[in-house]
């Protein structure tokens, strides 16, 4: 059907390669900087010198990674990024899935339950979604004290929960709102509560948000730095605080091969995700443009 | 959109030992939205409140409640850092929104000519937006390192005198934030804008096309006017990705060569978590916070215009 409009003169033909050079081009930009990352993060230290950025490890080696898992140093202690990743997961599980029951139960009750003021209460909420987060940092460290919650995981579980149910919220109240009123209404002439439509109603069809929200809050908690450099310490660090740390050190010799290789576990967790679910992905980065 | 009226479908339930059951489903919504509310008006607008008056006080390494009014602000305005760090957002957050924009558009709209692997081209432009700041900064400071990175792999090319030597100029180095930053989120703007064009429907250029619109045209006068909504939200989310960058400055720059690429962001967390400067970090929180508003009042007004017109 191409062909219909445009029939391919060689003018139109220099035009569609003109095309496919360009994006070619652009996919390049946008590769170069992981490929480099992959090909040094397996090449032995002695391998790295100027202007071998792009050349294949002669003879590659796990050994960079074995590093930055175990032994590289981030600040004082050198015993790598592995303890570091797992404090990530201990955060970023729980933190997730409060996040996404709160905000699934608050976009239910912003929908099927309105009642007067319940719009006025979703753009009060709405807000945490914008402001920068150096307006909080001050009276959050002030607070997490009092919580007796300073620099454990469980305060930085607690500080990404409260900053998240504004945008776990915005999903499930977008997509609700969405979902006929009418079952609802049905199910409450029956007499069903309020936990009981929301079980056997509403969750049944809300696998797509779930998943997108999860992967939203996963990728937001998962790559934060500002929270975690703010509120945790040597122990509680996540993997992001650690990596930064890790790269900064600056003692002995500059081991740029371990350095990416701790780049690349930083990121696995999120890259997977998005090759997994990249349709979900991208629907949660639109969600807060596109309205519901 | 309406707004349903619960009370006129519930059922006259003559059961006075209902009503107390049927009381309890009148308030669980609102007592399971209470604690959300609750924790976002304490958390949100009180910590904000909280940030205002310690802004107003003479904090230093803890806060303080002795109040100075304003001087706090004003020896802000007075500061050469802060004036480096606004000017350095002015830069960086133009640069990064056009940017992005243009390449974010071009991108769109090349991918929207019935290109063949159309799905691994667009995943390969969006995931930076899945990796940390952190890790971009990682990546790109190895890759602007002017003995290891480009610059040295260009000379080895046989071009001696390359230079791409930005990270290390005070001048220059700002724009190695930029490209960075470019390159984790332009694929976003694609995202947003292919989605868009997606959306407009064919009869449009069909008809622009009959009339003998060449295809440049038919974008420029037809097409991307129809997506004024999707540039609007752009702008919109790009502008806050800026305001808040931390992250990629700590990683790529440390704020450095001295502070020529500090950024709001870094001036409020140096100044309040590392210097002892509670009172004056405050007052940067502030006005990052005035000019987010700034941002984002008019939107949301146009929005709330375009629902009630829509």
């Amino acid at each position: 059907m191409d062909n219909v409009i445009r029939r391919r003169t060689p003018a139109a033909r220099l035009g569609r390669i003109a095309v496919y050079a360009v994006l070619l081009l652009a996919a390049l930009f946008y590769l170069l900087p992981l490929v480099v990352m992959l090909i040094t993060s397996f090449k032995p230290l002695h391998e790295i010198s100027p202007g071998t950025l792009l050349s294949l490890p002669q003879s590659p080696t796990v050994e960079p990674w074995v590093k930055a898992w175990g032994e590289a140093c981030t600040g004082m202690r050198c015993e790598g990024i592995g303890g570091y990743f797992f404090n990530s997961i201990a955060i970023v599980v729980p933190a997730v899935l409060i996040s996404t029951v709160i905000g699934a139960l608050n976009g239910y009750a912003l929908t099927k339950w309105r009642f007067k003021g319940s719009e006025l209460l979703f753009a009060l909420m709405l807000f945490g979604c914008f402001i920068p987060f150096q307006v909080v940092l001050l009276p959050m460290a002030q607070t997490l004290g009092w919580l007796g919650l300073s620099s454990s995981r469980a305060g930085l579980i607690l500080v990404h929960v409260i900053f998240g149910i504004a945008f776990t919220t915005l999903f499930f109240r977008n997509f609700y709102v969405a979902v006929p009123t009418e079952l609802v209404s049905a199910a409450k002439l029956d007499g069903a509560g309020f936990f009981r439509i929301f079980w056997r109603i509403l969750l049944p069809v809300s696998a797509p948000i779930i998943v997108v929200s999860v992967i939203w809050q996963f990728t937001q908690i998962w790559n934060d730095f500002l929270f975690g450099v703010a509120f945790s310490a040597h122990n509680t660090q996540p993997v992001t605080v650690a990596l930064n740390n890790l790269v900064n050190t600056s003692t002995g010799t500059r081991d740029y091969n371990v350095d990416m290789a701790a780049a690349m576990i930083a990121a696995l967790p999120t890259l997977l995700v998005y090759v997994l679910a990249g349709k979900y992905f991208v629907r949660g980065l639109t969600a807060g443009s596109v309205k519901g | 959109m309406t707004i349903v009226s619960h009370a006129q479908e519930r059922p006259v339930r003559p059961a006075a030992r209902r009503n107390a059951a049927a009381h309890l489903q009148d308030w669980l919504p609102r007592l399971v939205l209470a604690p959300s509310v609750a924790i976002t008006l304490f958390f949100v607008y009180g910590f904000m409140l909280w940030t205002f008056v310690l802004s107003l006080t003479s904090s230093r390494m803890l806060p303080s409640y002795d109040f100075v009014g304003f001087a706090q602000y004003a020896r802000l305005m007075a500061n050469d850092r802060w004036w480096v760090a606004s000017t350095n957002l002015v830069i960086f957050g133009g640069l990064f929104v056009a940017i992005c924009l243009g390449i974010g558009v071009m991108l769109a709209i090349l991918l929207d000519q019935r290109i063949r692997q159309e799905g691994a081209l667009r995943t390969l432009y969006l995931y930076p937006m899945a990796l940390s700041f952190i890790v971009t900064g990682v990546v790109w400071k190895w890759l602007l390192n002017p003995g290891l990175g480009i610059q040295a792999m260009v000379r080895s090319w046989g071009f001696e005198s390359f230079t791409f030597n930005w990270i290390v100029d005070p001048d220059m180095a700002i724009y190695t934030l930029v490209l960075a930053a470019v390159w984790q989120a332009s694929g976003f703007v694609m995202a947003l804008f292919l989605a868009g064009l997606r959306g407009i429907d064919d009869s449009i250029i069909k008809a622009a096309q009959l009339d003998g619109a060449s295809l440049p045209r038919t974008y420029l006068r037809v097409i991307l006017p129809c997506l004024r909504p999707v540039m609007f939200s752009a702008v919109m989310i790009l502008s806050h990705i800026a305001i808040k960058s931390f992250d990629l400055v700590v990683a790529l720059t440390g704020g450095g060569p001295g502070y020529a690429t500090d950024l709001p962001a870094t001036f409020m967390y140096a100044h309040a978590f590392t210097r002892a400067q509670i009172g004056l970090g405050s007052a940067s929180a502030m006005l990052m916070l005035g000019g987010v508003l700034a941002i984002l009042i008019p939107y949301l007004y146009s929005e709330l215009r375009s629902r009630k017109h829509g």
